[in-house]
């Protein structure tokens, strides 16, 4: 739905320039809510921007829904008219969500139909029924300052469907509201997404975003993408900084001569007592240094550090054990030098990250 | 001077005043809502970013900022009397005061509209809006309240401009204060006009402030 190649953004002042975006490769599926995450000054903001652009891309191509628009004429703020329609099928919502205050909840909803064309009459109908769709409808006659941020958002929201897109850019939508607005408009995202096949594209630096919501996720650092892919697939790939980063594990060996090791369940294996069976057929102690439970892409899924006794050597059998049982592994002391697994050579995710981390 | 002799050319002067400023501030309106909308569009980093167009716009605001209201006056003298076939009277006075007020109300427009969240643009431009909408719809309504607050200083300062026109033979109070209040020494009456020029410019900062008031309530408010 949403692709990108070698997409690239150079700001040129004076004296230097800026790489915010740095040849990446964007895939997102129809239907699925991807989500980029990074710090701020990762080049999120500038990517977002050159997917409608608003920012027109250094180089590279965008293509949404088929159509190719960096193809089509004009930048940013001197579009040309074929944009300018194409970037009508593609909704947007903001942080600090862009409303008007010079006019009312509906009149804000009213003006992408008023770009569009609308007669009056249309116009207040299809404002009304999106008010609806994001329970706003008895505030259809205020003006956005009587409204409080989440509500803000909805607005927001309610707007950028107003050109009925299939794709919904999302900037940092959550990322001015309190935990608890947050997940109620991510709720709302998740359900616009389901109900009308939206396709949603959201950068974040919130990991709980990612985690409650999203599909897919890629991580951006230095305006490179460093690890893209399903959330499922991302948990099930050792060595993955996005993985260790929606679950965090703490806890450090309690002394010389034992094996820290982190296993990711997902799928099936969330289910069954792994741990259990592995004391019990190997005959060792494990202590659990720390473990999270959640739900990441619709599933469950749970990460634990544990402690075996013995070096790496005398857990080489019991470590291929989890293995079978298709859990990630992950050893983080007392193995060689050396990718952790064989799925650890995908991505540019260094093992040696992990253990300097 | 008795009232009886003072109170028609009170009423005249008042008239023509009014007369001068609201047609001055009308062109002013017309010619500086533009030039000043364009001054920031035209910008570095402005929608319709154009730098030697703004530099020149910019340069061409500034010499009618900087010239003295009373040499524009003079200067302008053959200009007025090929746009309304003569250089005397309250008609005659329109030409130069609207010529100064353009670029006075331009900057003021220029700063209202420089004021509007930059993300409001963003989000017209990302619905599919092009720079006209961006403008109409968004960026004078936004500003609406800065403008009216601009309008105001700007019909003041033509109250104080239309009194200058009287050295010209404008007409107006300012005429009738130079003639009468001036050259023949008459006090009474030059206080009178003094309090009528007062009263005149007290009601327009009411209103002006009144309506930036009324505006700013309604965005606030929940109608």
């Amino acid at each position: 739905m949403i692709t990108t190649t070698d997409l690239t953004k150079v700001y040129r002042t004076r004296d230097r320039e800026v790489t915010a975006v740095d040849g990446v490769d964007l895939h997102v599926r129809p239907g699925e809510v991807f989500g980029v995450i990074g710090r701020s000054g990762a080049g999120k903001s500038s990517l977002i921007r050159c997917v409608n652009l608003l920012e027109r891309p250094t180089s590279g191509t965008v293509t949404v829904d088929g159509t190719d628009l960096t193809a089509l004429a004009g930048d940013g703020p001197r579009a040309g008219r074929a944009l300018r329609a194409a970037r009508t099928r593609i909704g947007m919502v903001f942080q600090h969500f862009n409303l008007l205050s010079s006019r009312t909840v509906q009149g804000n909803v009213e003006l992408p139909l008023e770009i569009l064309g609308l007669t009056r009459r249309a116009r207040a109908a299809k404002a009304r029924e999106l008010l609806d769709l994001v329970g706003l409808s008895e505030k259809a006659s205020v003006h956005p300052a009587q409204l409080s941020g989440g509500q803000k958002q909805r607005v927001g929201i309610a707007r950028a469907l107003a050109g009925d897109p299939k794709v919904l850019l999302s900037d940092e939508a959550t990322s001015a509201l309190d935990p608890e607005t947050t997940r109620s408009v991510l709720r709302l995202l998740r359900d616009l997404n389901r109900q009308l096949g939206l396709t949603v594209l959201l950068i974040t630096h919130e990991m709980d975003v990612v985690k409650t919501i999203c599909d897919s996720a890629a991580l951006m650092r230095e305006g490179r993408l460093v690890e893209s892919g399903k959330v499922s697939d991302l948990l099930a790939t050792p060595g993955s900084e996005l993985a260790a980063e929606l679950f965090p594990l703490e806890g450090a060996a309690t002394g010389p001569g034992t094996t820290v090791v982190d296993i990711t369940f997902h799928g099936d294996s969330a289910a069954r007592p792994v741990v259990s069976a592995l004391a019990r057929t190997y005959d060792i102690d494990v202590s659990i240094l720390s473990a999270a439970m959640d739900t990441a892409g619709g599933r469950q899924v749970g990460r634990m550090r544990i402690e075996l006794p013995g070096g790496f050597e005398e857990n080489v059998v019991p470590i291929g054990y989890l293995r079978e049982q298709g859990l990630t592994v992950d050893v983080r002391d007392g193995e060689p030098a050396g990718p952790p697994g064989p799925a650890a050579a995908a991505g540019e995710s260094a093992p040696a990250d992990l253990v300097k981390e | 001077m008795s009232w009886e002799q003072m109170q028609p050319l009170l009423w005249q002067g008042t008239i023509d005043t009014l007369y001068m400023v609201w047609w001055s501030s009308v062109v002013a309106v017309l010619g500086g809502l533009p030039v000043g909308v364009l001054l920031v569009l035209t910008d570095r980093g402005g929608l319709l970013s154009n730098v030697p167009v703004n530099r020149v716009l910019g340069v061409i605001v500034n010499i009618g900022r900087s010239l003295p209201f009373i040499i524009l006056l003079v200067a302008l003298i053959p200009f007025t009397r090929m746009v309304v076939g003569t250089a005397i009277g309250p008609t005659a006075a329109i030409v130069p005061l609207a010529v100064g007020a353009i670029p006075f109300f331009a900057r003021l427009v220029e700063t209202a509209v420089r004021e509007v969240d930059h993300g409001l643009v963003e989000a017209a431009l990302a619905m599919g809006g092009g720079v006209r909408t961006v403008v109409r719809k968004v960026l004078l309504p936004q500003a609406l309240p800065s403008l009216v607050a601009g309008l105001t200083t700007t019909v003041i300062a033509l109250i104080g401009y239309s009194a200058m026109a009287g050295a010209v033979g404008g007409g107006g109070l300012g005429t009738i204060a130079l003639n009468y209040g001036y050259r023949r020494s008459e006090t009474d009456f030059m206080l009178i006009i003094i309090a009528a020029l007062i009263l005149i410019v007290t009601l327009v900062q009411l209103a002006g402030d009144g309506t930036v008031r009324l505006l700013a309530r309604r965005e606030r408010a929940g109608t």
